[in-house]
């Protein structure tokens, strides 16, 4: 379970980007971040990971809340999510299978043997086991979310999956494959999924439950369904 | 205007704490979160990958000194010196400073480039978010590499340039290898060696601080990138000349010269 209690965040400069936000993540569910740009959305996407320190509020994960945390506490926490950034943000520099070790190679102690056997698997899951040896320079943009989930889900299994525009950038028909699998992700594995999108048709596919930002504030929180019925004026625009 | 010099002022004053922090975290991963396979790497990239470009800037900043002296000596009849005269100027002065700022241009902007882009990538995010610290994995191994490997290639250039000194003495002045070498034997004193290697310490520490800082702390996409990248190579020029100056006269002080 997260939860976000009443979360304030403002820069040095003293723009304030989170308002007073609530919102409650139920175990095995997925909740799609919906908002125009600057409303907060990927704000809250750092603070949950312990990269942004909000000024007021609790952030608990699983009743542990972790915005007093000192590092080596938050990486235990971040031990337990996956995370899937914008582009991917693979290594330019390593292999496919490198990229998708990484974590086991700095961090574990597995023999080459094991860590391959992780790897195909992994690679196996996202459906790119033939991509091993290539670079991320030669995979397309859908190819490189993918590798990326398959980076987050191979060094440990989170309980906790976070996705930050998995679908931007790419042909309607790739992001339909990045949210089958963000999906199957989540429904095979039991996992708490949070998805920034800008695209509502990523957040009828995969998520449970949206929240819609403005200005730094949940305008709107319910199913997709529900979003979709409302009359607010201003869910009618960003919906139309 | 007021604001936008305080403005600097102010971005300067952070980047300058940035970059202590970066050191200070360096000195405790290299004994907390030691990377031997990364530091061992990046000697490679940074000390092995500059070792052709110093060597013919120390070549060729030789054999001018070399040409140059001779002319001047030949005059008070005094060009048996040139050995002493070049491998003083290239060993207390010359070697390390262009070194310096051969590698600077070379290194620093390398890394600044790379952990930019690593930056606006979301991949240092990415390091954090698998618990490995960024500054352990990306900054340490750079810095300590530098470390390493600069005063190795000051070393190198200081010789192939007291080298190149003697080809213009021997063409031009039709000079001794016996003659030019007593001359460089007597410049060869403990006081100008270690002038000669506290310098490349210095300037490491700046080119590595400096490149990473600035990669860093690049923001504003690849436009960002490719400023940083500039403004990291003026930046350790100018604090390399500028320390040049500082630490020659701190080494002059206390060997007692100054």
């Amino acid at each position: 379970m997260i939860r976000f209690e009443q979360v304030n965040f403002s820069y040095e400069d003293e723009t304030q980007i989170l308002h007073d936000v609530t919102l409650q993540i139920p175990n095995c569910s997925t909740l799609a971040l919906l908002g125009a740009s600057g409303s907060g959305k990927s704000t809250l996407f750092h603070v949950l990971l312990g990269l942004l320190k909000p000024q007021s509020g609790r952030v608990l994960v699983d009743d542990m809340d972790i915005v007093p945390l000192k590092e080596r506490k938050l990486t235990e926490v971040r031990r337990r999510m996956g995370v899937v950034f914008q582009d991917g943000a693979l290594f330019d520099s390593l292999t496919v299978g490198e990229n998708v070790s990484f974590h086991m190679r700095e961090c574990m102690d597995l023999s080459e043997e094991e860590m391959e056997a992780r790897v195909q698997e992994g690679l196996d899951y996202v459906g790119l086991g033939h991509a091993m040896d290539m670079m991320p320079g030669e995979l397309s943009g859908g190819m490189r979310r993918r590798v990326a989930v398959a980076r987050a889900m191979a060094a440990f299994q989170p309980a906790i999956m976070l996705y930050d525009e998995p679908t931007s950038g790419l042909d309607p028909i790739t992001a339909d494959t990045i949210c089958d699998l963000i999906r199957k992700v989540s429904t095979e594995e039991c996992l708490t999924s949070i998805i920034i999108t800008h695209r509502l048709k990523d957040a009828f596919k995969v998520a449970d439950r949206v929240a819609l930002f403005k200005d730094g504030r949940v305008y709107y929180e319910g199913t997709p369904e529900s979003l979709m019925d409302s009359d607010d004026e201003y869910i009618q625009r960003f919906v139309a | 205007m007021l604001a936008a010099i305080s403005h600097q002022a102010r971005h300067t004053l952070f980047e300058i704490q940035y970059g202590v922090h970066l050191t200070l975290g360096s000195v405790w991963a290299v004994f907390t979160d030691f990377r031997r396979r990364d530091v061992v790497e990046q000697m490679d990239i940074l000390g092995a990958g500059s070792f052709g470009i110093v060597a013919l800037t120390g070549l060729f900043a030789g054999m001018a000194m070399g040409l140059q002296f001779t002319v001047e000596l030949s005059v008070y009849g005094a060009k048996d010196y040139l050995g002493k005269m070049v491998t003083v100027s290239i060993i207390r002065e010359l070697g390390p400073v262009l070194t310096a700022l051969m590698v600077a241009g070379r290194v620093c902007s390398g890394m600044a480039s790379e952990l930019g882009v690593m930056k606006v990538g979301r991949q240092v995010d990415a390091l954090k978010v698998m618990g490995i610290n960024p500054v352990a994995k990306l900054v340490m191994p750079r810095m300590l590499a530098v470390l390493i490997m600069l005063p190795v290639l000051t070393v190198l250039a200081d010789a192939v340039a007291v080298v190149g000194g003697y080809f213009a003495g021997a063409v031009v002045g039709k000079l001794s290898w016996s003659t030019y070498w007593a001359a460089v034997d007597q410049g060869l004193t403990v006081q100008n060696l270690v002038g000669g290697v506290v310098k490349p310490v210095v300037f490491a520490w700046i080119i590595g601080a400096v490149g990473c800082t600035s990669g860093l702390l690049s923001e504003g996409g690849t436009r960002g990138v490719g400023r940083a990248t500039t403004q990291a190579v003026v930046k350790a020029s100018i604090l390399i000349l500028i320390s040049n100056f500082i630490v020659g006269f701190v080494v002059l002080k206390m060997l007692g010269w100054a």
